[in-house]
């Protein structure tokens, strides 16, 4: 047996290790830019989502105008739902009635006084949503931010949330998709809606595709923001003008807030 | 008391087959109506984004309340304590399995992503109606084939009693817990009533003693077995019992909706203006399934004879499929009121424009898997009554049990069901 202190034998070759070690520096100094850059860019997705914010909307409808449906073609266009094919054979009414939308324009007149009123009406994203309640399987979901969304996995299409929702914001894919977004996927036999143009939160945008259109429009009628942070422009504009949810009776908290309606 | 004897269902072979045959036909062609569906998606239906639950859901929760109902002999023979129904108990525990399984595939196959059910048996939400029912649906189903081993089985009769009790308690948490899907919709203001709950379960009472009741002539009627006056007596004015039952409730519910402003609308709507919904409604809810058939089973000739009676079954059955129609589709048709005191002149998504209703009508393939539910829940009666001891071999007057328990049995106190 050999002694540990043996040190004869073959002389060790250095200019091999000296090619390693340069080989590794290399390497490293070439990936690592790489990856820090890449944790940096996805700081903002690896975040969880946190209930210390609130997202939601305040929608002054005295500036929703009659006829601009900006707001509608700007979220279709965000979330893929011009994308949409008309099955062959299917009629333009039924067409209508079974397209995904999630967010649309309604024009209202006063029973009593005849006054006329335009707004947008979309997941009004409550704090106790029917919805999420409904659900079997947990796939309609409220995120901590406050955010309603479906868990695409996870719904099974059975309808239910639909049934619950006393916003009707919810639509149901009826048909194949061929052509839909990475940021919005779309899948036959599920259900979906509003859900604030989530994938904008993640890179830290402070608005929605409704509200930059409809501020591009000129008409600045829906303010997205924190509910929870006083200082938002939302907050302050609720604080400065009366407001109210849509049934309100209900007690839903809704994160959606409309003026003169 | 004699004793009473089962016996397998002895029909000549070249009849059992066929009617094996055609069930299966039925089958055949909704399990295609379902690939259809399945394969195209929802547009080849006629549901949309208001009416979201179509016609497959009417014949799948009309054989899930059925079957609950079906099992209402079974109980009054063994939890209420009338050893004159227990001959029929067997048959009424496998009628109640047979039309559950039947209304639960339609509903099953009806999903829009029905490849993920095992995701509703993995993923629960608890605070879902939907999911309590999941467990509603399968635990029944296992206590009715407990009930019917304690019914059945030797060594199983002495759970009889504490078998059948719960069968019942749990059939009527079943039941109240469907009607809770729409009972607790507050969305929609058709749904939101609590006496949804109970009405399902007097629905339930009427629309499962007549499925029974024609079963049970047209399995003894074929067999040449004998149902003396007197059991048919029971049973028909049982039936009128439970659909006056229904009819009572219905009244409740309406004049509770007409005595509140905010729902005045929405009477006004299905009472006169709702068009098929107001047809079906008066013609099939009240007058087929209610009235006519009262005034049948009540009628001191027409009620004595079969034939009558049968037709008065096969009326709360049609009458039946009518009322879940107003109560699971015109509800959802009636546009959600979200600006009360005002009128919607325009919008992007039907939101009722001018107070119109939303449109729904069924298609072919929707009918046709409702239809393969009702197949479904026959076929495994079919079979049931054929290989096994299901149905005794007579019902005439003189072999009837005792129509009550003999004072030196613990006996519970009768009660009107």
């Amino acid at each position: 047996m050999k002694d540990k202190t043996d040190r004869g034998g073959p002389q060790v070759d250095s200019s091999r290790r000296k090619f390693i070690g340069v080989a590794a520096g290399v390497s490293a100094a070439m990936v690592a830019p790489g990856v820090i850059l890449h944790s940096v860019s996805a700081a903002p997705r690896s975040e969880p989502v946190t209930s210390a914010v609130r997202w939601g909307l305040l929608v002054d409808t005295a500036k929703c105008a009659d006829g601009c449906s900006a707001c509608v073609d700007a979220c279709n266009q965000e979330n893929g739902l011009n994308l949409q094919d008309k099955p062959e054979g299917l009629s333009e009414p039924k067409w209508d009635s079974q397209k995904a939308l999630w967010i649309r324009k309604i024009k209202l007149q006063d029973n009593q006084t005849g006054r006329i009123t335009n707004l947008p009406m979309m997941c009004q994203h409550c704090e106790h949503p029917p919805c999420v309640d409904v659900c079997p399987t947990g796939a309609s979901f409220k995120r901590a931010d406050g955010i309603v969304m479906v868990d695409r996995h996870t719904c099974i299409g059975c309808r239910y949330c639909m049934i619950a929702c006393p916003y009707k914001a919810r639509s149901f894919i009826h048909h194949d998709t061929n052509d839909q977004l990475t940021r919005a996927p779309r899948g036959k036999g599920c259900v979906e809606s509003c859900n604030l143009c989530v994938h904008r939160r993640d890179t830290g945008e402070d608005s929605t595709a409704c509200v930059d259109a409809c501020a591009a429009e000129g008409h600045h009628a829906i303010v997205f923001g924190d509910l929870k942070d006083p200082e938002s422009r939302i907050s302050q504009q609720l604080r400065d003008m009366p407001s109210r949810q849509v049934r309100e009776d209900l007690a839903l908290n809704t994160g959606v807030r409309y003026s003169g309606v | 008391m004699k004793r009473v004897v089962y016996r397998e269902w002895r029909i000549a072979p070249g009849r059992y087959w066929s009617i094996l045959g055609i069930l299966a036909a039925v089958i055949a062609v909704a399990a295609l109506a379902f690939g259809y569906m399945e394969h195209q998606g929802h547009w080849v239906t006629g549901m949309n984004n208001s009416v979201v639950w179509g016609t497959p859901h009417v014949f799948a929760v009309f054989l899930i309340i059925s079957s609950s109902g079906a099992l209402n002999i079974a109980s009054i023979g063994s939890a209420f304590g009338k050893p004159i129904y227990k001959p029929l108990g067997r048959l009424s525990g496998l009628l109640a399995v047979a039309l559950l399984m039947g209304g639960l595939l339609v509903l099953v196959t009806d999903l829009g992503r029905p490849e993920r059910l095992i995701v509703a048996m993995t993923h629960y939400n608890f605070r879902s109606i939907f999911a309590w029912n999941i467990f509603l649906y399968t635990g029944f189903m296992g206590i009715v084939i407990a009930y019917l081993w304690t019914m059945a089985d030797r060594q199983g009769e002495p759970f009889n009693r504490p078998v059948s009790i719960l069968a019942l308690v749990w059939r009527l948490a079943l039941t109240t817990g469907t009607g809770s899907i729409f009972g607790f919709i507050v969305a929609r203001q058709a749904y939101d009533a609590a006496i949804l709950g109970p009405m399902f379960v007097a629905m339930s009472f009427a629309y499962g003693l007549a499925v029974f009741i024609l079963v049970l002539m047209f399995s003894f009627a074929d067999d040449d077995r004998p149902i003396g006056p007197k059991m048919l007596r029971r049973l028909k004015n049982l039936l009128a019992l439970f659909v006056s039952i229904v009819l009572y409730f219905t009244l409740v519910y309406h004049l509770t909706n007409l005595y509140v402003a905010e729902n005045n609308a929405l009477e006004y709507w299905l009472l006169l203006g709702g068009g098929i919904y107001t047809f079906l409604f008066w013609i099939g809810w009240v007058l087929i399934g209610g009235l006519l058939p009262l005034g049948i089973l009540y009628h001191p000739e027409l009620g004595q004879d079969r034939r009558w009676i049968a037709g008065a079954c096969a009326m709360v059955i049609v009458g039946g499929l009518a009322t879940l129609y107003v109560v699971i589709i015109a509800s959802q048709a009636f546009p959600i009121q979200m600006f009360p005191g005002s009128t919607i002149l325009e919008s992007g998504f039907l939101d009722g424009v001018n107070g119109q209703a939303a449109p729904y009508w069924p298609t072919i393939p929707e009918v046709l898997l409702g239809l393969g539910g009702v197949a479904v829940g026959l076929l495994i009666t079919a079979v049931g009554v054929r290989v096994l001891q299901f149905l005794p071999e007579s019902l005439a007057d003189d072999l009837l049990p005792a129509d009550e328990e003999q004072p030196t049995a613990p006996t519970a106190q009768p009660k009107p069901v």
